[in-house]
């Protein structure tokens, strides 16, 4: 694997082995307008962006909506085309593999969607659902398959007596269980995780958060973990990257992060997260930004986020500024971080 | 709070809805006292029953199926359970204002901002239109709006979530009302743009002396905004107190494992603690604690007996049979 000496693999000594790297991803989608759909502009989902992720570990990847943050987890797994760049899973390039051999390794890579509701085919039972991969994907007896699972249903907390029931038969927080086991039945090594508990209600969050970080330690999993809920990111993270615009402004380790953010947006998103402490909330100094975040479509020249940063100069809305090691596997695009 | 500075007075509140599956007992003897400028806050998750009982107190519920079986909502010298439609109309909007989740589904989208809101000044005052247009300007300029004389020509799809929600708290304070019921006004957007609309209610406070109720999931909002919780679970208030009382001495498991079940962004991963289980079924009226199937701390008089409010501390009440502070159940 090459790829692991690439100049922007963010790797502090004996970070271990790099699973999941991606290059210059850019992801735009063509505005057409007209009788005759001609293309008269592009909506920049994502613009660019270059992350490793290590074997073993959970990468955050935080934004607020229209960052950019899902279409970056499913152009990763290729369920959308890239518009640019690279990305590449034990070091085989997806972007160019033949589709049998994508086929081969999607059975590595699975994804975790937000909605229960929306993912899961109202029509088929939990068996149907959880064993359709297995029916696709291995030469199981009928009997072998009814064994996995049960075995699955058991690993994601779920009484096996319930296969034969249907999705709206379970609560929210149970069908995301469901979704789980069907991710994780073919043995992945990667899963994206894409807003996993933001349908939930408050009490169920923790239950699949938990069920997540158990079955990441017993079955060795990566993921990527994809939330606009900092507080959850920090607690289950790893490394984290933010997200504006298109664009990853800053990738550190967790801590460093949301102890120590180099880059103002990360500093205003810290400071704009409400604590579940009405002591703390007191004493706080808070910085709010003004306006609203702009249209991808329509990005500002120069830094994306200088049209909100309190510290912008006018090289701020000039010049791009550089994605920089700042150290200890702390990167920031920034110029004045 | 003494009696005098009351300005909503709420009674056994009970709130039905009668559906093909059977009757759902979606409040089920709400009661609390809301202070002048007080900012109360109402949490609970989906299905507690929050949002539906601040709506019946002024029946903004689906009737049918639903129906406000008991109660009473004291405001001023009046019920507002028992007055009639016309009368109530005059209360919605007027004195008490309402700010909704979704501004989208609250504004009207083929007509003007600027039209929207000087409706409700003509509905609810005697003002002429140019003072109604002065009054207007002069609200988008209280919630921070720019170019607000701009903006009043503007239709609704033509701002953004936040600035929309800065339009629907303009328009709840329009006729200076005594009382703004925001159910999750900040829940659809994003966390900078919370920031902003929380910074315009602690602002307004300090410049109107209005009081709140803010309805909500997220603990972390009602602890930089509110002066005193109620937490719902099933349909019911299970505690009541002042808002730092709440957090550092929840006297309820259920708040209790709420608290440990949030992470902080302030603090490194420790192990989230997990309610197990699911919230109860709202088809069967409640004759013992809902929490109890939750509940860690839950004996026999639990599945026996529904506990009703009790005075902890001043100010401080809880629905539970259990005295957590003493580690051990209520001799009573």
């Amino acid at each position: 694997m090459t790829d692991t000496a690439s100049p922007t693999a963010q790797t502090p000594a004996g970070r271990g082995e790099v699973l999941v790297s991606v290059k210059g991803m850019k992801k735009h989608f063509p505005i057409m307008k007209g009788v005759f759909r001609r293309q008269v502009g592009a909506v920049r989902a994502v613009d660019g962006v270059t992350f490793d992720i290590y074997r073993g570990e959970t990468l955050g990847l935080v934004g607020e909506s229209g960052s950019g943050k899902s279409t970056t987890g499913r152009v990763l797994l290729q369920l959308e085309k890239a518009t640019d760049g690279t990305m590449s899973i034990n070091g085989e390039e997806l972007t160019t593999v033949s589709n049998t051999r994508l086929r081969e390794l999607r059975k590595q890579m699975q994804m975790i969607f937000q909605d229960p509701h929306a993912s899961l085919n109202p029509r088929m039972t939990v068996a149907t659902i959880i064993g359709e991969p297995l029916v696709e994907n291995s030469s199981m007896t009928k009997k072998e398959r009814r064994d996995r699972i049960d075995e699955l249903l058991m690993k994601v907390g779920l009484d096996p007596t319930h296969a034969n029931r249907y999705p709206h038969e379970f609560s929210g927080g149970q069908r995301q269980r469901i979704g789980i086991a069907r991710a994780i039945a073919l043995h992945p090594e990667f899963i994206v995780c894409d807003e996993p508990i933001a349908a939930l209600d408050v009490s169920i969050q923790a239950q699949v958060v938990n069920l997540l970080k158990q079955l990441q330690e017993e079955l060795h999993l990566t993921y990527l973990f994809i939330s606009h809920d900092l507080s959850m990111v920090r607690h289950i993270a790893d490394r984290v990257a933010v997200m504006y615009l298109g664009n990853i402004v800053e990738l550190a380790h967790v801590d460093d992060l949301y102890d120590n953010p180099k880059h103002p947006y990360t500093q205003a998103l810290n400071s704009a997260v409400p604590l579940p402490d009405p002591v703390a909330e007191a004493s706080r100094v808070r910085t709010i930004l003004e306006g609203d975040i702009p249209s991808p479509a329509n990005p500002p020249p120069g830094c994306v986020f200088n049209t909100r940063c309190p510290i912008a100069t006018e090289k701020c809305s000039r010049d791009v500024p550089e994605w920089r090691e700042t150290g200890n596997g702390h990167w920031v695009a920034c110029h004045y971080a | 709070m003494g009696g005098a500075d009351v300005v909503l007075d709420v009674k056994d509140l009970t709130t039905q809805f009668r559906t093909q599956d059977g009757v759902v007992h979606a409040v089920n003897g709400v009661g609390f006292e809301l202070g002048q400028g007080e900012f109360l806050g109402v949490v609970g998750e989906s299905g507690s029953g929050k949002s539906v009982s601040m709506m019946s107190l002024l029946k903004l519920i689906p009737m049918p199926p639903g129906e406000v079986v008991a109660g009473e909502v004291i405001f001023g010298d009046r019920d507002l359970l028992q007055i009639d439609l016309e009368e109530l109309r005059e209360v919605r909007g007027g004195q008490i204002g309402f700010i909704f989740q979704d501004p989208m589904t609250s504004l009207n989208p083929v007509i003007r901002i600027g039209k929207q809101l000087t409706e409700s000044l003509h509905l609810h005052t005697d003002m002429s239109k140019k003072e109604a247009e002065n009054r207007a300007l002069e609200l988008l300029n209280l919630v921070g709006i720019p170019d607000a004389s701009q903006r009043l020509k503007a239709y609704p799809h033509e701002l953004s979530g936040g600035m929309r929600q800065r339009v629907m708290i303009a328009m709840a304070l329009a006729c200076s009302p005594k009382v703004i019921i925001a159910d999750e006004p900040t829940t659809a957007l994003d966390v900078t743009i919370q920031a902003q609309i929380i910074e315009i209610v602690r602002d307004l406070r300090e410049k109107l002396g209005t009081a709140l109720i803010w309805i909500t999931h997220d603990l972390g909002v009602v602890a930089g905004l509110a002066d005193r919780v109620l937490v719902m679970y099933g349909g019911q208030i299970v505690e009541e107190a002042p808002v730092r009382e709440l957090y550092k001495t929840p006297r309820h498991p259920y708040t209790e494992g709420l608290l440990e079940s949030v992470p902080r962004l302030d603090q490194k991963g420790h192990d989230l603690y997990s309610i197990e289980g699911q919230p109860p079924s709202m088809y069967q009226k409640p004759s013992s604690c809902s929490f109890a199937p939750r509940c860690r701390y839950a004996f026999d008089r639990c599945s026996a007996e529904l506990p009703k409010l009790r005075i902890v501390s001043p100010g401080h009440k809880t629905a539970c049979f259990y005295n957590m502070e003493a580690g051990e159940p209520f001799n009573d």
